[in-house]
């Protein structure tokens, strides 16, 4: 069976699956359960400063996107750091990490963006024993209107300092959490790498209204009639996620910077897909969330069972598999020509293709008066819409067309030879080929 | 107290309680959540089939989007446009030969969305509001009779009475609804719904119903074709099909029908006799209705004798299969030859039958059978024809309804054309109407 373990950062774990900074990882109880069930590690709910803790909201923190049958397909949350004492919490995670010495176990820090702060709370971390910390400059609510999290998150200088502090104070590895709420991604993330950082993680939850009350004309979740943003997480975040992870795995600037990936991972599948896009490890709290601890074998024994079909032995053989591909739209070879294919045994006749093609794409599915579907070929540009609208999996099919072939849609013969918008006539700035 | 083995016809073979439980719903109505996990499983088909199936043409997709979206009252809306009787089809459609037999998931999965049920989850959730959603138009000042009060003379009426045109509906039973309030199987149609959806349909106004006036004793057909602007005739099929068979005549042998409206209208079913042994003759929806209701009654033996072979049963495989579950025996390919006993019927003789070309005969070969009560259920016959040309047996009609004479319409089980469905009778009612409203005022 293939061996999960993963190396990350020198901290290692039985499996790349750990449990984000958040409510499952609270305190010490649920950290202990959570081991149990075979998670590979954990990054402790973000511990504040010395004092009194911050407080939380007494109304509903959650809001939710549900898709079919109440599935949660997004989650919203007002909720802060955690609101329990700090040494509480840092003798809980003494005793984890003692009881756990092969699991992962890494402390995520929001403190004020002074030198004084971090100087302070670092060496209390250290003392726990714990394999790292993670810099929480992502927290969008809260904790961002008095300075810190999302506030830090979105100033590249800062997170360059404050990253600099922690290298300098605290002696194991250094994770800085990105948030999404920004336009480039990648500033964030190489002013890390300046600060020293050994690795980014992210995301962070986006900022988010998931719904309002019609009757009371509240935002959800609603405190006493009124709401505010919340961070947004859960499958629906899962691509903006990979996309920016993808950003950071392949810009000159940042290439090489471990990453922890994060954002809607469910399943084992998502997981392999962040790995393939340079991840080292993944994190999740929504899918716990939602199912409980358990889903992480579900998780484990997918990604075994998929690496020992492909022959990978170890995570390593995978990750970054997919960040060559990654490319810019203007490197797309647009010589590659398909057609959808519909395969009539499979199809139950809803005409959900034909409906959508015929109404908002191109006129390309023709139906006939017995309710059989079928593609034309002159009409079919290939844009996917019918795939992915049809109920049946794997029943339409894209068909890529042969070399030498002709496209009856163009009339032209589909060529071998890669050619792509940098050098097409229709482009202006089109460089002529050589 | 009686049991099931108690000889003879005879009342109280169960409990009251027991009684209660066995007659209610068929299909128990579903709970919100129970109602939005199976809306869910719509996929808002394109030019759906199930609307194709359905005979009043109901936007199924569209009424069901309407439940998953919070919107069941607008469901409810949906559905009335097309069938305002649609609270009794969702009870007594036989779906799995219309709509859900259509959808694309009986064909993906075997297991198509449960239209019937969501159907009944709008309409109860809207009727349940005391809400009439039709206002009627300006009155058009026309005055049309509708004879019979059963689901196509209903539906015709509402349309007539929304449209703007007055209404009187004569029926010859003491009690508006047709089959609805005399014929449906008691746990499809619980509660008295029948007797309250017609208070709900008429209050729409505009709709007088006259009950115990019958075509052909207090009504004429020329006085209504001189006194009113229309007709239409929706008398149903009241007449029941005489079986030629010795001892035909012996006490204990009734039509089905006869004995299922006297069960419809049973204030205490405890009150009503049933035999030990039971024996329906036919093979059609009527003959599974008595036969499962006899059984529920206390009846220890109940068996359905059809002359033909279980295909060609009128009765769909779904309604055999409830038959069956409920322990009713069927025989096939068995006909009535005598029916024995001293006054009162205590056995019947049946002789197994053999089809040469379609052509059925006897073998020769017979078994006895017990019998306390045989139920005939061989088919209805229209009883009143208003001297109007037929087709076959039933009053002929074109694609509009309209009859051999000017002025007069007819749908429903009493016209040709069409199965005898509740939905059917409702879909020519309806169609019907809008001819006789643009025939009478231009235009629709
Ligand atoms: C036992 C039984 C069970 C059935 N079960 C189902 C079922 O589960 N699902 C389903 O879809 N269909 C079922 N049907 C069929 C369905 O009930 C009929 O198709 C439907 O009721 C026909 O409607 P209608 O309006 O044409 O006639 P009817 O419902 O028969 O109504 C006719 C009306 O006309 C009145 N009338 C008759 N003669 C006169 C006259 N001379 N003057 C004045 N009024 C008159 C009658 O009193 C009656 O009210 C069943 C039928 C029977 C007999
Ligand atoms: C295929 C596709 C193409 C789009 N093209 C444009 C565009 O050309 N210009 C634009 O302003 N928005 C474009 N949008 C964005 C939409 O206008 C809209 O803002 C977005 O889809 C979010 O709305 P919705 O998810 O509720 O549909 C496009 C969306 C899609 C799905
Ligand atoms: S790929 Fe797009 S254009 Fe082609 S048939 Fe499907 S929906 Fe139509
Ligand atoms: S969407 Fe799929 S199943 Fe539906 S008609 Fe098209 S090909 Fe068939
Ligand atoms: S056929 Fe089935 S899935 Fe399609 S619209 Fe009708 S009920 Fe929905």
């Amino acid at each position: 069976m293939a061996d999960l373990t993963t190396n990350f950062l020198g901290i290692t774990s039985p499996n790349p699956f750990w449990l984000a900074s958040a409510p499952p990882t609270d305190k010490e109880y649920n950290v202990r359960r959570a081991f149990e069930a075979g998670w590979g590690g954990v990054v402790w709910k973000t511990l504040g400063s010395e004092g009194p803790p911050v407080v939380n909201v007494n109304g509903p923190r959650y809001g939710v996107i549900h898709g079919a049958d109440r599935r949660v397909l997004g989650l919203n949350n007002i909720e802060l750091i955690t609101d329990r004492d700090l040494q509480t919490n840092l003798d809980e995670i003494t005793r984890v990490k003692k009881d756990y010495p092969d699991r992962a176990l890494i402390v995520s820090i929001m403190v004020p963006c002074e030198e004084q702060a971090w100087k302070d709370i670092l060496p209390k971390v250290e003392a726990t024993g714990a394999d790292g910390i993670e810099l929480n400059f992502g927290c969008p609510h809260g904790m961002s209107e008095r300075g810190m999290g999302a506030a830090v998150g979105q100033v590249p200088e800062y997170i360059e300092m404050v990253t600099r502090w922690c290298k300098q104070y605290y002696s194991k590895p250094v994770i800085v959490k990105l948030t999404p709420n920004i336009t480039d991604i990648r500033k964030p993330a190489a002013a890390a790498k300046r600060g020293g950082a050994d690795a980014v993680s992210l995301i962070n939850t986006i900022n988010s209204i998931v719904s309002v009350d019609l009757d009371t004309m509240s935002p959800e979740p609603s405190i006493g009639g009124k709401g505010s943003h919340g961070g947004y997480c859960g499958p629906a975040v899962k691509p903006i996620a990979m996309s920016m992870v993808s950003e950071i795995a392949r810009d000159p600037e940042t290439q090489g910077l471990p990453i922890s990936g994060i954002g809607g991972v469910t399943t084992w599948r998502d997981a392999a897909e962040y790995i393939t896009l340079g991840c080292g490890n993944v994190q999740v709290c929504t899918a716990a969330m939602t199912y409980g601890f358990k889903v992480v074998q579900e998780m484990i024994s997918g990604l075994s069972q998929w690496m020992d079909e492909k022959g990978h032995v170890s995570i390593q053989d995978f990750m970054g598999a997919a960040v060559p591909n990654v490319t810019d739209w203007q490197y797309l070879n647009l010589n590659y020509v398909a057609k959808a294919s519909i395969n009539q045994d499979d199809c139950i006749s809803c005409g959900r293709c034909y409906a959508a093609c015929e109404d908002t794409s191109h006129q390309a599915i023709a139906m006939s008066d017995d309710r059989t579907f079928s593609v034309i070929d002159s009409e079919c540009v290939a844009c996917n819409l019918c795939v992915e609208v049809c109920p049946v999996e794997g029943c339409i099919s894209m068909v890529p067309m042969e070399p030498g072939t002709v496209d009856p849609r163009t009339g032209k013969t589909v060529e071998a030879d890669y050619a792509n918008w940098t050098t097409h006539p229709n482009n202006p700035g089109a460089v002529a080929a050589e | 107290m009686n049991s099931q083995y108690t000889p003879g016809v005879v009342p109280a073979r169960l409990s009251g309680d027991a009684l209660v439980q066995n007659f209610a719903d068929l299909h128990a109505p579903l709970a919100p959540h129970e109602a939005a996990v199976a809306a869910d499983r719509c996929y808002f088909c394109h030019d759906a089939p199930c609307i194709t199936a359905c005979p009043t043409d109901i936007d199924i997709p569209l009424f069901i989007r309407q439940i998953s979206t919070g919107t069941p009252e607008a469901a409810a809306k949906t559905i009335f446009d097309q069938n305002i009787l649609g609270g009794m089809c969702a009870r007594v459609c036989p779906t799995e030969d219309l709509c859900e037999q259509a959808c694309v998931r009986e064909m993906a999965e075997g297991k198509p969305v449960e239209i019937g049920r969501l159907q009944r989850y709008a309409t109860d959730t809207l009727m349940a509001k005391g809400i009439h959603p039709y206002e009627r138009a300006p009155g058009t000042g026309k005055k049309i009779a509708v004879v019979g009060a059963g689901p196509a003379g209903l539906s015709c009426a509402h349309r007539l009475a929304m449209l703007g045109n007055d209404v009187t509906v004569y029926d010859a039973m003491p009690k508006p609804g047709g089959l609805n309030e005399y014929g449906i199987a008691a746990y499809k149609s619980t509660n008295d719904f029948a007797a309250a959806e017609v208070e709900w349909l008429v209050s729409i106004g505009g709709i007088e119903i006259k009950n115990g006036m019958a075509l052909g004793d207090q009504l004429k057909m020329d006085d209504l074709v001189g006194c009113f602007a229309a007709v239409f005739l929706a008398v149903g099929l009241g007449g029941v099909n005489a079986m030629g068979v010795d001892g035909n005549d012996k006490d204990g042998v009734t039509d089905a029908v006869s004995f299922i409206q006297e069960l419809r209208q049973a204030s205490d079913l405890t009150m009503l006799p049933i035999g030990r042994n039971v024996v329906v003759i036919g093979g059609g929806m009527t003959a599974v209705d008595a036969a499962v209701q006899s059984k529920l009654l206390g009846a220890e033996q109940v068996t359905i004798a059809y002359r033909r072979g279980r295909d060609a049963m009128s009765a769909s495989r779904y309604e055999q299969d409830l038959a069956a579950s409920h322990g009713v025996q069927l025989l096939f390919n068995v006909q009535p030859k005598a029916i024995h006993g001293n006054g009162a019927v205590a056995e019947i003789e049946l002789e197994y039958t053999s089809a040469i070309d379609g052509k059925l005969s006897g073998t020769g070969e017979t078994v006895r059978l017990k019998a306390d009560q045989v139920f005939r259920a061989i088919g209805q016959t229209l009883t009143s024809d208003g001297g109007l040309t037929l087709e076959g047996r039933k009053i002929a009609v074109d694609e509009h309804g309209r009859t051999s004479r000017a002025g007069v319409w007819a749908g429903g089980d009493c016209a040709a054309g069409g199965d005898d469905l509740t939905v059917t009778a409702v879909a020519e009612g309806r169609d019907a109407a809008m001819d006789i409203h643009a025939t009478l005022n231009g235009s629709v």
